[in-house]
């Protein structure tokens, strides 16, 4: 009982990591951009928050900077794919690519490197519950954060001026250009708050995952939020069940493999990946659902004016 | 003596290809009705978007109570009390009708107030409309009204509106100029953009006409003649063509209870449609956009090939379930309403685009299908000669030609291939007056040359003039046949809004 | 205040100036970043562009790196033109290299010379059937195939692994995850004496030669541009885009393949956790900066090569990090996407004070 307890305390922290990059991610494709580059993103932030952690010593400052880089990352891309209307497919290739390189290269340094490990963080009273205690409340505060995020971005996106402004962009940028909304202005604050969050992700793998850096240590990470987008078909609350779904099927694997379960490590590594796979072809099955829940302008280019 | 509400004081506007406006003057009184006519591409839209705002001149200026006006975005048109109703409606599918409505004022409303105030205004105006509803789910009269209601909210002192009618059926329209008088008598004035010249006559007291640019007339609508009119916005008579009077031939093309429903959320379903195309006739299929053209095209060309068997065949044989291509080497070929991306490939040469439906004679043998450049730029070269089209040659690119350069060029593309039926679509939309009457002239040469010739499309007056027999499409249902002559456009119009009785002579 | 306008028609001048210019503001944020390194940016640029190129030997060993990157951006040249985004090759080159590298293991010194054509032959089909994967998952169940052939990328890194930590590892090889070495008679044919490139080169290049072909002058290529530029335009020709989608994916992971089985085959000579080096992402590079053109290609894979080389080299001669080369690679593929605003619009002043 304590041992499954303890799984559903490590699902919940893999999936935080997941969760916090695909509510990023939902918010820049509520928007009408796909961001490719997660994956760079995280890497470049992840290097970013453990180096200052290593000088600093503060982990919440390295959370700063982690965002902060991501933010600024997703800066670069939005203004190609915005204002120069460079292919977004490629444009956040490029990223990726580039997030790949310059963070080992900056890395580099940092491999030997340690920083003091997080703790969790029990919450008064609710910790001591049998069982639930373990599982839930004994965490990293960051993992609270991702769940009121997602509920900060419902609220956000269903109940304010400022969500359904979004929403309308993502669906029909000329009609919002029409009326007056500065849309390439809302879409870069929209990408710049995915790659936000994509670094708060990449910061939380380093600093409180791991805790270490590793050369591609996001290992697929930015690629599976992605996914999870489309998995949740755009909806906050299905992005968060979907992160932990995966943080699940990732500690299933691992405690799998400590069990000395007579499979090769490598298929059991595999899981998270072909898990992705199988996903996204049975929930892009029916190509209607899908077309009913995507905004409707996403990936496409908008031209003001045109 | 008060000053104009609006006044345009020699605007020129320059583009790289084009001058859109070319020293435009006009002036709108306070509650007047004030028509801007003019073909496609005379300039109409730009003047609009000069006078909201949206686009800058390059001489001129434009007076507003008075006052020059500095309007640099609609928001500032707004305050000023200026309103648009655009062409294409600027409207979310997904969301409801009170927050489309919340989305075009500015931010000191609160969602329940606007809720309110729509439902009061629609009342006031006697407009059907539910706030709760999301768009998706409305008609395309609905959603005109949505704009409506948005636009009366601002409490405008001008109103703009872009060719409002395109989309409505007579009856619709009708409507509209009972809620656009209403609005006049109360002392807002209205600028209507349109090129249909019964409505102008109908509904407005001043009318500015402009031809390639300019501005050829300013005259009072009601003391004009449609004659009067459209030489002023035409420069000259629309041609005459002679009576059809051979009769017509075996059946080329038929449809048989031909029902689909639609994949597509937003599509419509098409519902027991039949019909037959003889040889040597033109039959025009009339309708407002939106009511099953698009899925019905589709299922005849072949792009949707999952109609049920038996219910399209080609000179007897069935045809449903072929593609495009079989139908084409059957004789079948078609003329799409768009033109870039569909009828041809913007980025590629034209002779390149030749490729797309005459393949058949200058590819070599599968496996290889070898494509040799100089078979495609003769045959690029040819259809550019025989149809004067003006380009750059066999190897300018689809998207550098204008409009009505390109139609002509993919009407004679598929009229060079000699085809026993001919399905086209749109034929002259955005088409310059001179490109139009020319490609109205090839299809009834090719008519009398014997071809089945079915023309789907929006603009009644082309298919008075063209057609020997006219359907009606609404919502996924086709009307029975009408000989043209027997026809009227009251007739069609209440056609159009799907009230037929099923026993009309065919 | 400048501003972008629209060009009537696209520049054919930028087509190819764009990629020239991006090198040059690569090379100049290059120079920044040795400045920065308190490196000396000539002899920085020495290691990229100069090295690679001074020597026959320098030369062989850009024509080997630049192989696999050109056979894989052919692949993707007629992928991205199709519009399908494919963008695992590496992890198609990955399974090339396994297939090509399993028949090759299954020789011995008895095994007849033309067992060269069925480790190539191996090679193509294992990538074709990684890549086919994509196809089927996109074609049946509508899956996004970016994400589909990325994610297919880690499993074909964990299989490689799996096989040399396991059944295929080298008994003799102190437990080394690896293969035996591949029998001589496996061996892809060199070119010269003394030095390692191979015939590989030439299959590259009469790839090249092979996909202008069939780019330009087959219907076959022609229906996949059109599905790639305009699908309704295909719809209403009747080109089937499910033919489009199988053939573009198959021809590239067939492509990737193929220089993964050229690869273990030849310099490599065994299987080893270390076989993917990321040429299938940099292919993607080389496509891009070569327009998706044939010619274009060759160019760019040379110029790619000479990033690796360079990486290496500035590691070993300048003690910078290798990961140079994906620094450079990363910034050049996005100056060039910048850099491409001008093929289709011109760069304005505008009279505003």
């Amino acid at each position: 009982m304590e041992s499954f307890a303890l799984l559903v305390a490590a699902t919940l922290n893999a999936g935080t990591v997941l969760a916090i990059a695909g509510l990023g991610l939902l918010v820049n494709e509520r928007a009408g951009i796909v961001n490719l580059g997660a994956e760079g993103m995280m890497l470049c932030a992840a290097i970013a928050a453990f180096a200052t952690v290593v000088h600093s010593g503060n982990p919440w400052l390295g959370f700063a900077v982690g965002a902060g880089v991501g933010a600024a990352l997703a800066a670069a891309f939005g203004v190609l794919v915005i204002w120069l209307n460079t292919n977004q497919y490629a444009t956040g290739l490029a990223l990726a690519l580039f997030g790949g390189g310059f963070s080992a290269f900056v890395g580099v340094g940092y491999v030997q490197e340690k920083i003091a490990t997080q703790g969790s963080h029990a919450i008064p009273l609710l910790a001591d519950l049998p069982f639930l205690g373990t599982a839930l409340f004994r965490q990293h505060p960051m993992v609270y954060v991702a769940v009121l995020l997602a509920f900060a971005i419902i609220a956000f996106l269903y109940r304010t001026r400022g969500g359904l402004v979004l929403r309308s962009v993502g669906e029909n940028p000329d009609a919002a250009h029409a009326l007056g909304y500065p849309v390439r202005r809302i879409r870069l604050l929209a990408v710049m708050f995915g790659g936000a969050l994509c670094g708060v992700a990449g910061a939380y793998l380093s600093l409180v995952y791991t805790p270490l850096w590793v050369e591609g240590m996001v290992a697929g990470r930015g690629w599976i939020a992605l996914a999870l987008t489309t998995f949740a078909t755009w909806r906050p609350l299905r992005v968060l069940l979907g992160a932990y779904l995966f943080g699940g099927v990732t500690m299933l694997q691992f405690h799998l493999q400590s069990q000395g379960v007579d499979v090769p490590s490598q298929f059991l590594s595999m899981t998270p990946y072909l898990a992705t796979i199988l996903v996204l072809a049975l929930i892009s099955r029916n190509p209607t659902w899908i077309r009913v829940n995507m905004p409707a302008s996403l990936g496409k280019p908008f031209h003001p004016g045109g | 003596m008060t000053a104009p509400r609006l006044e345009v004081r020699h605007v020129t506007k320059r583009y790289p290809s084009v001058v859109a406006n070319s020293d435009v003057s006009l002036s709108v009184a306070p509650g007047e009705i004030h028509a801007v006519l003019g073909e496609n591409g005379a300039g109409k839209s730009t003047l609009m978007k000069i006078i909201y705002g949206a686009v800058k001149p390059d001489q001129g200026e434009v007076l507003v109570d008075g006052q020059p006006s500095r309007i640099r975005n609609p928001q500032e048109a707004r305050a000023l009390g200026i309103s648009m109703v655009f062409q294409h409606f600027s409207l979310f599918e997904t969301v409801t009708v009170a927050e489309n409505i919340w989305l075009g004022l500015d931010r000191s409303h609160s969602l329940e107030s606007v809720r309110e105030r729509t439902a009061q205004k629609a009342r006031e105006y006697g407009l059907d409309l539910e706030p709760d509803r999301p768009v998706h789910s409305l008609s395309v009269g609905e959603r005109q009204r949505v704009e409506i209601v948005r636009a009366l909210l601002t409490e405008p002192k001008l109103l703009i509106l872009d060719e409002p009618t395109s989309v409505l059926t007579p009856q619709a329209v009708h409507k509209l100029f009972v809620t656009l008088r209403q609005l006049a008598a109360t002392g807002c004035s209205i600028l209507y953009i349109s090129h249909k010249l019964d409505e102008i006559r109908e509904l407005c007291s001043q009318c500015t006409v402009m031809r390639g640019g300019k501005v050829t007339g300013s005259v009072d609508p009601r003391r004009e003649s449609n004659a009067s009119l459209s030489r002023l916005m035409i420069g000259a008579e629309p041609p005459q063509h002679a009576p059809h009077t051979s009769s017509a031939g075996e059946v080329a093309l038929a449809v048989r209870s031909l029902s689909l429903p639609t994949p597509d959320p937003f599509g419509v379903a098409l519902h027991d449609i039949s019909f037959e195309l003889r040889v040597g006739e033109i039959v025009g299929i009339a309708g407002v956009s939106g009511n099953g053209q698009q899925e019905l095209l589709a299922v005849l060309s072949g792009e949707q090939p999952r109609a049920p068997a038996g219910s399209v065949s080609l000179f007897g044989r069935d045809m449903s379930g072929r593609g495009p291509r079989l139908r084409r080497r059957e004789g079948l070929h078609f003329v799409p309403e768009e033109r870039l991306g569909r009828g041809a490939v913007p980025g590629m040469t034209l002779a390149s685009n030749t490729l797309l439906t005459r393949a058949r004679h200058i590819v070599g043998k599968p496996p290889l299908g070898w494509v040799a450049p100089r078979a495609t730029a003769a045959l690029a070269a040819d259809i550019i000669a025989r149809f004067q089209v003006k380009a750059g040659g066999p190897q300018a690119e689809a998207k550098s030609l204008s409009g009505g350069n390109l139609q002509k060029f993919i009407v004679g593309r598929e009229i060079g291939a000699a085809p026993k039926v001919l399905i086209v679509a749109q034929p002259t939309w955005g088409v310059d007056v001179g490109a139009a009457a020319q490609i109205r002239g090839e299809l009834l040469a090719l008519r009398d040359a014997g071809c089945a010739m079915l023309v789907v499309s929006e603009e009644l007056d082309e298919l008075f003039e063209i057609c020997d027999r006219l359907h009606v499409i609404a919502k996924g249902r086709l009307s029975p046949s009408i000989a043209t002559r027997d026809a009227s456009v009251e007739r069609i119009g209440e056609w159009m809004s799907g009230l037929w009785s099923e026993a009309a002579p065919c | 205040m400048l501003k972008l306008e629209a060009r009537p028609e696209a520049s054919r001048f930028w087509r190819i100036g764009s990629p020239l210019l991006a090198l040059a503001l690569t090379v100049l944020i290059g120079v920044g970043i040795f400045a920065l390194m308190g490196k000396d940016p000539l002899k920085g640029l020495a290691v990229f562009f100069w090295e690679p190129i001074k020597s026959a030997y320098a030369l062989s060993e850009l024509a080997i790196k630049a192989t696999p990157l050109l056979l894989i951006a052919l692949g993707l040249s007629v992928c991205y033109r199709a519009n399908v985004w494919n963008i695992g090759a590496e992890g198609q080159f990955v399974l090339g290299a396994i297939a090509g590298g399993g028949v090759a293991l299954l020789a011995d010194g008895g095994s007849p010379r033309v067992i060269v054509f069925a480790v190539l032959a191996a090679g193509v089909l294992g990538g074709m059937l990684w890549a086919g994967i994509v196809a089927l998952l996109r074609d049946r169940f509508n899956a996004n195939e970016i994400l589909v052939s990325l994610m297919l990328v880690y499993v074909a890194e964990l299989v490689l692994a799996y096989l040399v930590y396991g059944p295929w590892k080298d008994p003799q090889g102190y437990n080394f995850p690896q293969t035996r070495m591949f029998d001589a008679v496996t061996q892809i044919p060199r070119l010269l004496k003394g030095s390692r490139i191979n015939v590989g080169v030439l299959i590259a290049l009469f790839g090249a030669l092979g996909m202008w072909l069939y780019m330009f002058r087959t219907f076959g290529g022609f229906q996949l541009q059109v599905g790639g530029l305009a699908p309704a335009a295909a719809r209403y020709a009747g080109f089937s885009s499910r033919r489009a989608l199988w053939s573009a994916l198959l021809i590239s992971g067939g492509m990737a393949g193929l220089a993964g089985a050229i690869e273990v085959a030849g310099p490599i000579g065994q299987l080893t956790p270390h076989v993917p080096v990321g040429y299938g992402f940099a292919a993607i590079i080389v496509a891009f900066v070569g327009r998706l053109h044939p010619l274009g290609c060759v160019f760019a894979a040379i110029l790619l090569s000479m990033f690796y080389i360079g990486g290496e080299l500035a590691q070993s001669r300048l003690g910078m990090p290798k990961a140079l080369t994906g620094v450079f690679q990363g910034l050049l593929l996005f100056t060039l996407l910048a850099c491409d605003t001008l093929i289709g619009y011109r760069i304005r002043r505008t009279g505003r004070a």
